[in-house]
Order: structure tokens, then C-alpha cells, then sequence
């Protein structure tokens, strides 16, 4: 294989990864704006949107789109669940107290999955699995990476679409610019604390969903994902969504291209290593000015 | 109108509050002065339901709403403008003004919170030019005038203000001042917070004089303008050398 062709072919795989990332990031981000705090958890709705629709489409032989929005349903669900069993009830929790619930919840849906699954690792058959993947050159470019990106892009429009033009959304982004007045002006901060989690929980299940056909998925792979989604997240800066995006390709793009060049055994560190470059040169992220300031605090 | 009695307010163990009581009546505008620390804020903040740590009685048009969550305040009429003016500074002017019309938003009303937004950008038009700028970038003046615009959005009966005089040009004052009269005149009872004491009673038809959480002094503004340890200890110096 050429250079070239296998240039194109790391970044294919890259962008893929990426995006998924990128959502994860965009997950983090979603509840940071609204608490202020990390949810560990995050990468195990990514996991179970995958497991859930592996159940649902394999298992249940439900059709795939419909499996596709039971699972985001099922997941959005114990998101919820989540946030109102153990966040809601505190009083004046600390955020400290607070990133420690989302880590128990981590192990609980961990456990919780590794019972209903065991430890086999599953897979998906592709969204459009009867399409041969298309080739440039050497290289091919799997329809799967299309279906990926083409469903990160949608769920970022309806994001952007629900933050900038209904009222529900501009609630969520006043309770993160300021808990204090939007309070005043009759918004419901907790009820967005909710929604903030079953709305990470629902991208982080589309994430998982969408990415199990190319990567597989088992009970343990949220904890790498929350890993690498955190370190976009920060490297886009903590809260920044276009930030979170771009973040995810530049890891991804890194991640599979340090792979290819150089060894596959760095893969898992060069996340982790962005992550590290990241706080000790700009705490803030790409996107950051506002990320600064509150790493300050 | 609004009726408070014995209201007490704790920060943790600290009192902050040791028995407020005082009344508001339809169309005034009642001035609260005091000192740095007094309580002026801790007031307010116990009114829209910021502060949940109390005891004692408010009281909106008889109905007791000592307990309300601050959403349920702002929907029974009564709107806080807090100090410092708490602005969602990443959106814009317009975002801020519809956000503070959120507890009665719908469709159905969508042609009435535009009239609202009308009559807001009447009274402040500067506003209207700077709709779609990002509210954390208008200038200390601005911030303060949509800081009340966004309070008016909630159509209160009653509108708490927090030292809107604070940090600003004289001259900005001045305006802040006049559009809170005319905001009376229009049919807006107003509650007005201030440590700059002699503006706030030029306007205003009644005032209480708060000390370490307690109401030391109430009455007419004329008499608490004319009120000598009053004047010494809250109008300043330069009122002083006029009166002696
Ligand atoms: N969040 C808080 N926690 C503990 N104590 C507080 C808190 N906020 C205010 N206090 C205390 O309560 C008392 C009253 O404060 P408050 O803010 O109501 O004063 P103020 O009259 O509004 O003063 P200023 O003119 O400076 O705004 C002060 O002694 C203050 O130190
Ligand atoms: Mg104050």
C-alpha cells in the first residue's frame, strides 16, 4: 500500500473515532455547563447504547431504526433515573460529593451491565451492511464512517437547534451562565439538571450505538471512552461544544495516525497525553476563555 | 400589598435578619436604605425565595408566600433585580429579555410578550439597538438597564431593586432614577434598595432604614430626609456641610 493510501486510510479511521469523541466531549459538556460537574459516568451511556441496541436489534430482532431510538430511549431513561435517585435528593451537595456519585453510578452501571451481558464482547451488523465499502485508491472508506459522521452532524443540529431556538434550551444555557438569575426569572434549575442528564445520556447513547458496528462494544469499553471523551472535552475547552468537535478529530485523527506511524501500543496513551499537555500549556482548551476562568476558581 | 412580619433570615448559625417587619403599598415607591452588610440584600433575597432559611411571614395581597421557591415568586408578581446585576452574560440582549419572561411563556402568549418587549424597548431603546449583542459585552450602564428590562419581563406588580445605582456615572444614575418613576407611573409598585440614600429618597414615597438586620427608622421621605442622625449617618458628607 502506498503512503498515500495508507495516509487516507488512518484518517478515515480517525475521523470515525473522532466523532464518537466528540460526542462523548459534547456529553461532558452538557451536564458541566449545567452543574459544574464532571459525570463520570458519562462513557457507560455510550456502553449501554450500544449494548441495549445489540440486545434489541439481535436479540429481539427489533428493526433497526426503531431499536436505534428504544435504545436512546431506554438510556435518556436511566439518565434521569440517575440524576433524580442520587443528585436531586442533596442538599447544597458539594461538586466534589457530586463527581463522586457520578463515579458510583459508573461502577453500578458497570456491574449492572456485566451481569445482564457478561464479559463477551458484541457487535452490530453495520447500518447499511449490504453497501461494499468505497475505495480511494488503496484505501477504503467504510459506509459505516459515513453513517457516523452524517449522525454526529444531525445530532449536533438538533443540539444547536434546541440550545439557540427554543426556550427549553436557552433555560439550560442560562442555568449555566448563571444559576442565580435564572432562577429568578422563573426557571426550574433543577428540572434542568434533569434534562441535562438525560440529554448527555441520550448522545452518549447514540455514540454507542453508532459505533459498536465498527469497534464492537462489552461491559467495560465506557471507561476508556470517558477517558478519551474527557480528554476532548478539555482540549476543546470544558464546556465549549464547536471546541468539543474539533477536539474529537484532532484526538482521533492523532490516535490513529500515531497508531499506524509509529505503534498501535501508544494508542490508549496519546488521549491521556493530550489530556496532560492540555492543562499544563492552556488549562483553558482551543475554545476556552471562558474554561479558564473557571479552572481559576 | 406586600406585608412582611417578623421576618428573621440565617445564613448557617449567623442572623442576618433579626426581625423585619414593614409594608408596601400598591403604587409607591418605598426606599430601604442602610450600610454596607446591614441586611439590604438579605432583605430581598428573602422576599423572592433565594434565601429559604427563615422564619417569620411575607405576605403578597394577603396570600402567604414565605415559603415559595424563587419561581413560584416571580409567577405571584414580584421580580428581583439582583444586586450586581447577575446578567446571562454568554446570551444575547434579547435572549436575557425573553428569559425573563420564561415563567409565563407559551405559545399562546407569544404576541403578548411581544407587546411586553415593545414597552421594554420603549423605555429603554438602547436596548432595542443592542438586541443581538452579548449582554456580558454592554457597558456597566446597559447591563444595569437590561438587568431591570429583563425584570419588567416577568410583567411583576412588584419590582425589587438592588442598588441599581451602583458603579455608575452620575449621569447614568440620573436616568436609572427617572425611568424607575416613570416605571411607578406606570402602574409598577417598587422597591427600591440603596446605599446612595439621598437619591433614593428624592423618589421615593416612603422609607425604612435598616441597621445590623433590624428597621431602625421608617417614615415619610421627607422626614427621614430631614431627619438629623439619619442625614449624618447615611447621606454623606457633603449633605452634612449644607445642613450645618
Ligand atoms: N452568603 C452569605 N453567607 C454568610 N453570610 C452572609 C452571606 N451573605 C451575606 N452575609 C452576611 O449577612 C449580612 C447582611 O448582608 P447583606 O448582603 O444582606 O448586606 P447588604 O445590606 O446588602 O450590604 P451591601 O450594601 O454591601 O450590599 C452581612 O453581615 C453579611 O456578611
Ligand atoms: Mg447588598
Amino acid at each position: 500500500m502506498s503512503f498515500f493510501s495508507q495516509l487516507l486510510q488512518y484518517v478515515f479511521t480517525g475521523v470515525a473515532v473522532g466523532a464518537i469523541y466528540g460526542m462523548v466531549a459534547l456529553g461532558f459538556n452538557i451536564i458541566y455547563n449545567a452543574t459544574g460537574i464532571i459525570n463520570l459516568a458519562q462513557g457507560e451511556f455510550v456502553m449501554l447504547g450500544g449494548m441495549v441496541m445489540i440486545s434489541l436489534t439481535t436479540g429481539l430482532k427489533v428493526p433497526m431504526i426503531l431499536g436505534f431510538f428504544i435504545s436512546v430511549g431506554i438510556v435518556t431513561l436511566i439518565g434521569a433515573v440517575i440524576e433524580r435517585g442520587a443528585i436531586h435528593p442533596l442538599k447544597n451537595p458539594s461538586v466534589m460529593t457530586l463527581i463522586i456519585i457520578t463515579v458510583a453510578a459508573s461502577i453500578l452501571l458497570k456491574g449492572g451491565a456485566m451481569f445482564i451481558w457478561g464479559k463477551q464482547t458484541y457487535t452490530l451488523p453495520a447500518f447499511s451492511s449490504s453497501t461494499k465499502p468505497i475505495s480511494f485508491g488503496e484505501a477504503s472508506l467504510n459506509p459505516q464512517t459515513i453513517w457516523i459522521l452524517g449522525i454526529m452532524a444531525a445530532s449536533m443540529i438538533v443540539l444547536a437547534i434546541f440550545f439557540n431556538f427554543t426556550m427549553t434550551g436557552k433555560a439550560m444555557r442560562a442555568c449555566a451562565a448563571n444559576k442565580l438569575a435564572a432562577s429568578l426569572v422563573g426557571v426550574n434549575v433543577k428540572l434542568m439538571v434533569l434534562l441535562s442528564f438525560a440529554l448527555s445520556a441520550a448522545i452518549g447513547a447514540v455514540a454507542g450505538i453508532i459505533i459498536t458496528p465498527v469497534a464492537l462494544m462489552d461491559y467495560d469499553r465506557g471507561t476508556m471512552l470517558a477517558i478519551k471523551g474527557f480528554a476532548t472535552a478539555v482540549l476543546g475547552g470544558l464546556g465549549s461544544n464547536i471546541g468539543a468537535v474539533i477536539a474529537g478529530f484532532i484526538i482521533g485523527l492523532m490516535e490513529s495516525l500515531g497508531a499506524g506511524f509509529i505503534s498501535s501500543s501508544y494508542k490508549d496513551a496519546i488521549a491521556l497525553l493530550v489530556l496532560l499537555f492540555v492543562l499544563f500549556i492552556r488549562p483553558g482548551g482551543i475554545m476556552g476563555t471562558t474554561g479558564e476562568e473557571k479552572f481559576k476558581k | 400589598m406586600l406585608k412582611i412580619r417578623n421576618l428573621r433570615s440565617f445564613y448557617g448559625n449567623l442572623q442576618a435578619l433579626k426581625g423585619i417587619s414593614l409594608h408596601i403599598e400598591a403604587g409607591e415607591i418605598v426606599a430601604l436604605i442602610g450600610a454596607n452588610g446591614a441586611g439590604k440584600s438579605t432583605l430581598l433575597n428573602s422576599i423572592s425565595g433565594v434565601i429559604s432559611s427563615k422564619r417569620g411571614q411575607i405576605l403578597l395581597d394577603g396570600k402567604d408566600i414565605t415559603y415559595f421557591p424563587p419561581q413560584r415568586i416571580v409567577k405571584e408578581g414580584i421580580s428581583l433585580v439582583p444586586e450586581g446585576r447577575q446578567l446571562f452574560s454568554p446570551l444575547s440582549v434579547m435572549d436575557n429579555l425573553l428569559l425573563g419572561a420564561y415563567q409565563r411563556f407559551s405559545i399562546k402568549k407569544k404576541t403578548q410578550i411581544e407587546r411586553d418587549l415593545e414597552r421594554v424597548f420603549q423605555i429603554f431603546p438602547i436596548l432595542k439597538e443592542r438586541r443581538k449583542q452579548v449582554a456580558g459585552t454592554l457597558s456597566g450602564g446597559e447591563q444595569q438597564m437590561l438587568a431591570i428590562a429583563r425584570g419588567l419581563m416577568s410583567k411583576p406588580k412588584i419590582l425589587l431593586l438592588d442598588e441599581p445605582s451602583m458603579g455608575l456615572a452620575p449621569k447614568i444614575v440620573q436616568d436609572i432614577f427617572r425611568i424607575i418613576l416613570r416605571l411607578r407611573d406606570e402602574g409598577t409598585t417598587i422597591f427600591l434598595v440603596e446605599q446612595n440614600a439621598q437619591k433614593a429618597l428624592e423618589i421615593a414615597d416612603r422609607g425604612y432604614v435598616i441597621e445590623t438586620g433590624r428597621i431602625v427608622f421608617e417614615g415619610k421621605s421627607e422626614e427621614l430626609l430631614g431627619n438629623r442622625e439619619i442625614v449624618r449617618a447615611y447621606l454623606g458628607r457633603g449633605y452634612r456641610k449644607v445642613w450645618e
